[in-house]
Order: structure tokens, then C-alpha cells, then sequence
């Protein structure tokens, strides 16, 4: 087994094992310092996929930005109630989980995939080869996603702000 | 291959070992600055054998000492798992930032061409963001895992603050990058080697000092300390998200502080100042301006560099104290003013600027 | 190199237990967190095809689904302020009048 299998599966692994605790514990300050790590294993996956610059985005973003918020929140909120546990509706929700997941992955192996990392240039998921795409094939997206970032800010504030 | 490994580790280590130092002496300085600003005589009681050394046995060797023999409390309502983790989420991103932060050109030795920066990455600057922007977790979760409601307050606090100016910082910088063309720091180092009509260095702060100014602002509220010491802010919070930390965990926080000090004076450094860049300074000595040259040794250059970026960065540390002991504390909403209503604009303002500008030195082709 | 069809099965496990959380969970905000873990679960995808078809495409795809990502969870935590302000609860069950 190569050094980059060994890697994948630590990492494969460890994504797994905290995606889990993102749904398992009561205390919601867990799932969301689970969750935390859980994309931050996922944006060193996606450094094996040579894609450096989402992956830095992926911490920047996700991790340091939106999660941050959730936290925020969270503390804000402060919810001391836990919820309590039903094991049947568990059971029940965990099957359909499984359900979907055979679905899933007998749906990727019905056709055969590429077998091989075609060789890519250097620049590969680099700054520079993204903002190409980004500012000349996508440029409409792009301004698109801007207004809707703006339409979030302006949404939040509404729904967020006290009335009177 | 196992010598270049021996190099990489090197590098690690020779880093590791000066910022903690660094980060150490850094707690005297600021208790002899804080004397000297204050007209008081600094920490002078411990002594070895009779020597208090300037109180320089205090805080190298009672303080840790100390720290690490008392009591490590955890509050019993608290979360024992979160509040272990926090003080090493906040200690973390301060020294990994600094693996990407050039502290000298290329050293040769024999054929081996070794590059004074521990790891090179085409990303460099979005490097040190993520891992900054990792910083907060420290702060929220220790505030969390606490029970506390001063402690609470000060995470609040936290998060919110630092988010805001995380912003300020991140458009700040854009303006930098725009400036050089790379976002490799190692890059923006050597272009700043270059001279503007012959004599002026090509310094960031001679080509951004708008950005340099909001740099240096967004870098300060980043480390947390006064003026924008909200989230511990002693006098309405006791201490905010450290209230119920002791011991060695305590010593981490504070490590953490004086170690994001060091790695602020050392971006500041690298992107405004030149980096390991001496004025007239080349590969091969000195050429000044006025005609003369100091041919240097390869060995002496690399010397001066390493110690031109080292006297920097101590500049920008004592800098950073010294407005620490003279100004006093912002109220929390003349923050959040700063934050989003002056600095984002000015900085959205001088990105647009340097866009335009650049558009019409390429249109004009002027030099600088 | 670990071949494509490992990445898409670490994505689909990644989004069942997303799916699960979903299902499973009666808190906002978790139920939140895993409307990101799926989300993530679908980035991992779009790169791996990235880099097995040799394309940019799906790394700019990645890029706005994390913007929408963004918009999603900035709005979502809103409403669940405002709800939490109303009812003084994060419970899903407890919503089921349209106006109160």
C-alpha cells in the first residue's frame, strides 16, 4: 500500500468518525466543534486533489467564518433544554441513512469511473487557474453569487432585528 | 533526502525556538515597558542566589515556574474535554503561522540553495488567514466550556470582534497583493528589494500606507489587547474568557497572546517593511545609491539580512506594547464602529484605488 | 493514488450521515450543521471529478456552492434567532403554527 492510500484512509477515517459526532452528541456546542473538525479533514482531502486554493478557502470559509457563526449562536442563545432520545425514531432514521447510502454507492459502481489521475499543470486548483475560470466563464455566476450574498446580509438583518 | 529532511526540521525547530523565546522575553518587556510607562520600578522580587537581573528571573524562570505548579481548575459545571482543548486551539494558529513567513533570502551552501522560510507555499498569505481566522476558536470555546457567565460574555465578545476586523484585515492585505502580484510572502519580500527612482526602498508601507494603517490596527485587535482588549476587558469582565483558567493552561493563553504579538510584527514586517530586506542591500553587499559599493562574504549578507529582519520585528513587538500601556480601552460599540463603518470602507476605497492605479501605470507605462 | 470511486464513497457516507442527522436530530441548529455536512459531502465530490476529468469546472462549482453555503446558514441562523425569540426553543416539533 502506497503512502497516498495510507493517507486517504487516515483521513477518510478521521472525516467519518467526526461527521458522527456531529449528529450524535445532546450538547450542540460539540456537534459544532465536531463539524469544525470534520472540514477541516475534508479540506486536507481536497489538498490531495491538488485543489490548494479550496482548500484554504475551505478553513477560511467554512471553518473560520461560518462556523465561527454557528458557535456564535449558539452562546447567544444559549439553549439549556437537551432533547431527549427516542430509540425507535433512531433506528428508523439510521436505516433510511443506510438505505440511501447502499443506493448511493451501488449507483457510483454501476459504470466504470476513470481509473487514473490524468497528468494536470503545475498551476492546477491554484489561485491563479481558478480566478481564471472564475472571471471568464463564470463571471455571471459570479456576480450572481454577490448578489445573493447581499440578499443574505440584507435577510439576516431583517429577520434578526427586534421589532419596535 | 534525509538532508534535506534535517534542513526542513531545522528550519521547524530555529522558528519554534524564536518565536517561544521571543514570545517569553516579550512578557518582560512589556512588564518593564508598562514600569517605565507607568514611573514605577518593574517585577524585581524573585531572585536567584541574591540575582533579580532586571527582573529577567522573574519572568524566565519564577513566572513559569509558578504557572506550572498551581492548581489546574476545571469548574465543576463546566466542560472538561472543551476546556482542556481551548487553551491548545488558542496557543496553535499563533505558531503555525509563522512557517510561511520569510526570515531571509536564499542561503548557499556548497550546491544546496536553501530557502530561509520553513515552508514556501503558493498561497502564502490565504495560509496565514485560515490560520488566523482559526485563532477565535481558542477564545469561543474556552469561554464556552467555562460556565461562566463573565466568561461567556467575553467569547461573545470575542467572536464578534474578531470576525469584524478579520475582515478589515483580509481587504487590507488585498491591496498589498495587488500591489506585488503574488501572494508567495517570499516574493513579496524580494520585490521590495527594489529601489523607486534610485534611492527609495520599494517598501509595502511606501506603496500602501493606507493598508499599512489598516494592517496594523486589524493586527492589534486581532491579538486582543488594549485598546481592543474587550473580551478580557478586567474592569467590566475580570479577565472575560479566561476568567476560570489557571495554571499551565492560563500560561497557554498567555504564551498564545505574546506569540500572536510576535507573528502580527512579523507579517508586518514582511509586508510593509522589506522583510529581511536592507536598504541597498544585494546578493553580493552593499550598492548605494550615491555610487560607492561594500562588497560582502555570501555568509555575511545572509547574517545582516537574518538580523535587519530579526531588528524589525522586535521594533513591531515593542511598538505594539507601547500602544498596549498608553491607550486607553474602546467601549463596544465605538469598536464595532471602527470595524465596519471606517475601516471596510477606507479599505474597500484603497483596493479600488490600487486597482485603478495599476490599470493606468500599465497604461502609461511608468515605472513605479 | 487512491482511485475516484474511494472519494465518492467517502462523500456518500459523509452526506448519509448528513441525511441521518437531518432525520434523526429535534435541534435547529444541528439539523443545520448537517445541511453543511451534506453540502460538504457534494464538494468533496465536485473535486474529486475535478481532478479524475482533469477540469476546473467542478472546482468553481465548489466555489459557489460555498458561497451559497454562506448566504444558506448566515439566513438560516436568523431565522432561528427570531424563532428562538418567539417560542424559547429550538425544537422543530414545537413549530406548528404558521403564525403566532
Amino acid at each position: 500500500m502506497s503512502g497516498d492510500m495510507i493517507l486517504f484512509f487516515i483521513l477518510a477515517s478521521l472525516s467519518v468518525i467526526f461527521s458522527l459526532l456531529v449528529i450524535f452528541p445532546r450538547n450542540v456546542v460539540h456537534s459544532a466543534m465536531a463539524l469544525a473538525a470534520t472540514l477541516f479533514f475534508v479540506a486536507v482531502l481536497f489538498l490531495t486533489l491538488d485543489a490548494p486554493m479550496l482548500a484554504i478557502l475551505q478553513v477560511l470559509v467554512y471553518a473560520g467564518a461560518i462556523m465561527i457563526l454557528f458557535l456564535f449562536v449558539i452562546m447567544l442563545l444559549n439553549p439549556a433544554a437537551l432533547e431527549g432520545r427516542r430509540i425507535a425514531w433512531w433506528t428508523l432514521g439510521s436505516l433510511a441513512a443506510v438505505a440511501l447510502l447502499l443506493e448511493l454507492v451501488s449507483l457510483f459502481f454501476y459504470r466504470p469511473s476513470p481509473s487514473g489521475q490524468p497528468p494536470v499543470a503545475a498551476a492546477f486548483g491554484g489561485p491563479e487557474t481558478l480566478a481564471q475560470s472564475l472571471f471568464t466563464d463564470f463571471a455571471l455566476p459570479f456576480e450572481i453569487a454577490s448578489v445573493l450574498l447581499l440578499v443574505a446580509i440584507i435577510g439576516a438583518v431583517a429577520l434578526a432585528k427586534r421589532e419596535g | 533526502m534525509i538532508i534535506d529532511l534535517g534542513i526542513i526540521a531545522a528550519k521547524v525547530f530555529l522558528v519554534l525556538f524564536m518565536v517561544l523565546n521571543l514570545a517569553g522575553l516579550l512578557g518582560w518587556i512589556e512588564r518593564k515597558g508598562s514600569a517605565l510607562i507607568q514611573d514605577r520600578i518593574g517585577a524585581n522580587r524573585a531572585s536567584v542566589l541574591g540575582f533579580a537581573g532586571l527582573g529577567l528571573v522573574n519572568t524566565l524562570l519564577a513566572d513559569p515556574i509558578k504557572f506550572l505548579t498551581k492548581e489546574d481548575f476545571i469548574p465543576p459545571q463546566g466542560d472538561r474535554l472543551l476546556h482542556t482543548l481551548a487553551p491548545c486551539l488558542a496557543l496553535f494558529p499563533a505558531l503555525v503561522t509563522f512557517a510561511v513567513i520569510p526570515f531571509g533570502d536564499v542561503l548557499v551552501v556548497g550546491e544546496r540553495q536553501i530557502n530561509l522560510q520553513v515552508a514556501n507555499l503558493n498561497i502564502g498569505i490565504l495560509y496565514i488567514f485560515g490560520m488566523a481566522s482559526l485563532s477565535v476558536y481558542g477564545i469561543v470555546v474556552g469561554a464556552w466550556a467555562s460556565n461562566n457567565k463573565f466568561s461567556l460574555l467575553g467569547g461573545v465578545r470575542g467572536a464578534a470582534q474578531m470576525i469584524s476586523y478579520e475582515i478589515a484585515m483580509g481587504l487590507s492585505v488585498i491591496g498589498v497583493i495587488m500591489a506585488y502580484g503574488t501572494l508567495e510572502l517570499q516574493q513579496i519580500a524580494r520585490a521590495q528589494g527594489e529601489l523607486f527612482w534610485g534611492w527609495l526602498p520599494a517598501w509595502g508601507f511606501f506603496l500602501q500606507p493606507v493598508a499599512f494603517l489598516l494592517f496594523f490596527t486589524a493586527a492589534v485587535a486581532e491579538t486582543k489587547r488594549t485598546p481592543f482588549d474587550l473580551p478580557e476587558g478586567e474592569s467590566e469582565l475580570v479577565a472575560g474568557y479566561h476568567v476560570e483558567y489557571s495554571g499551565g493552561k492560563f500560561l497557554m493563553f498567555f504564551v498564545g497572546e505574546f506569540a500572536e504579538i510576535v507573528t502580527a510584527a512579523g507579517l508586518i514586517t514582511t509586508l510593509f517593511f522589506g522583510g529581511w530586506q536592507l536598504p541597498y542591500l544585494m546578493r553580493d553587499g552593499f550598492h548605494f545609491p550615491w555610487g560607492g559599493a561594500l562588497l560582502l562574504p555570501h555568509l555575511a549578507v545572509v547574517v545582516l539580512q537574518v538580523g535587519a529582519f530579526t531588528i524589525k520585528v522586535l521594533f513591531f513587538c515593542w511598538l505594539q506594547i507601547l500602544l498596549r500601556w498608553s491607550l486607553p480601552r474602546f467601549r463596544y460599540d465605538q469598536l464595532m464602529r471602527l470595524g465596519w463603518k471606517m475601516m471596510l470602507p477606507v479599505a474597500l476605497v484603497n483596493v479600488v484605488v490600487t486597482a485603478v492605479w495599476i490599470v493606468l501605470r500599465q497604461q502609461l507605462s511608468v515605472k513605479p | 493514488m487512491a482511485p475516484l470511486n474511494y472519494y465518492l464513497v467517502l462523500s456518500a457516507i459523509i452526506f448519509a450521515i448528513g441525511v441521518a442527522g437531518v432525520v434523526i436530530r429535534r435541534n435547529f441548529i444541528v439539523i443545520l450543521l448537517s445541511i453543511e455536512l451534506m453540502l460538504n459531502a457534494v464538494n468533496l465530490t465536485f473535486i474529486a471529478f475535478a481532478r479524475y476529468l482533469g477540469s476546473m469546472e467542478g472546482q468553481v462549482i465548489v466555489f459557489f456552492v460555498m458561497t451559497v453555503a454562506a448566504a444558506e446558514a448566515v439566513v438560516g441562523l436568523a431565522i432561528i434567532i427570531s424563532i428562538f425569540r418567539h417560542r424559547r426553543s429550538l425544537d422543530p416539533r414545537e413549530m406548528q403554527l404558521l403564525k403566532w
